[in-house]
């Protein structure tokens, strides 16, 4: 799935647009970062409610390349800085974790295991 | 090919900028992507281990054709049980660090799991030191 559509089923805001363009098949909701990095994440989306400099650290250590932040958490310019030298999108959406799971899963996007 | 980071316990503004590089560096040498997101996954993990639960540490990488050695020696509270702190979901993490989304439990299973060898030891009051090893 493109990044655009992503974006438009959770009536997201795109916060960064990676220059290679992501195509999103799976998707991961969690805010403890050593869950995330136990799993392979190609292809994967995290949404997550933890908006910190640490939630695009492990992004990138997993090769995650789309970070949701639910309920409109704020996204620092260190927090994009880090986005952008390791190609990873982001979207703001003002939903619930709950909500944006759902509406995904609803629209074909897989659990990653 | 060898490195050396120092790493300031509590800067969670700059926990993974080590394991970051190093990332950086294997990717341009070609190394297998699985490869590469194991010692990235299992670096990290310790690099934050250091930053959330010691003063500070210095992190040793050595590189060479068919391995990379990483070597994490830090000064702070040490492990009193090693074999307790390696059991998924056993944490001793301030609220602190918990906000910052650590604090799970699951950082030294994630580092056993994603090395070929791994040796922890520690002494209490005194420090920590991790040893991991992965073969490219
Ligand atoms: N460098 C260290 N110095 C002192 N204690 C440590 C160190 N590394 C790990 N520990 C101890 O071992 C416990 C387990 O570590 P582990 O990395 O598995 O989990 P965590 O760091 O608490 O949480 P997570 O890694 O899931 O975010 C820690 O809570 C802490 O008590
Ligand atoms: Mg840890």
């Amino acid at each position: 799935m493109e990044l655009s559509r992503v974006s438009q089923l959770v009536k997201g805001n795109i916060v960064y647009e990676s220059e290679i363009s992501p195509q999103l098949e799976f998707a991961f909701s969690s805010d403890l970062m050593s869950d995330v990095l136990r799993f392979h994440m190609e292809k994967t989306i995290l949404i997550t409610g933890l908006s910190t400099v640490q939630t695009l650290r492990t992004a990138e250590m997993s090769n995650i390349e789309c970070i949701i932040f639910a309920r409109d958490k704020k996204v620092t310019d260190d927090m994009i800085e880090l986005a952008a030298e390791n190609n990873i999108s982001i979207i703001t959406t003002p939903l619930t974790l709950f909500e944006v799971s759902g509406r995904l899963y609803t629209n074909g996007i897989k659990p990653i295991f | 090919m060898q490195f050396e980071f120092d790493i300031q316990g509590g800067d969670f503004s700059s926990a993974g900028k080590a394991s970051s590089d190093i990332k950086k560096v294997l990717k341009q040498l070609n190394i297998d992507p699985k490869i590469v997101r194991r010692i990235a996954v299992a670096l990290y993990e310790a690099e934050v281990n250091v930053v959330a639960h010691a003063y500070k540490g210095v992190m040793k990488v050595d590189l060479d054709a068919q391995k990379i050695k990483i070597v994490l020696e830090d000064e702070g509270p040490g492990i009193e049980n090693i074999e307790k702190a390696m059991q998924e979901g056993f944490s001793t993490a301030t609220d602190e660090v918990r906000q910052m989304g650590f604090g799970a439990g699951m950082g030294l299973p994630n580092i056993k799991r994603n090395t070929d060898e791994m040796l922890l030891t520690s002494v209490p009051d005194q420090g920590t030191r991790l040893e991991f090893m992965v073969r490219f």
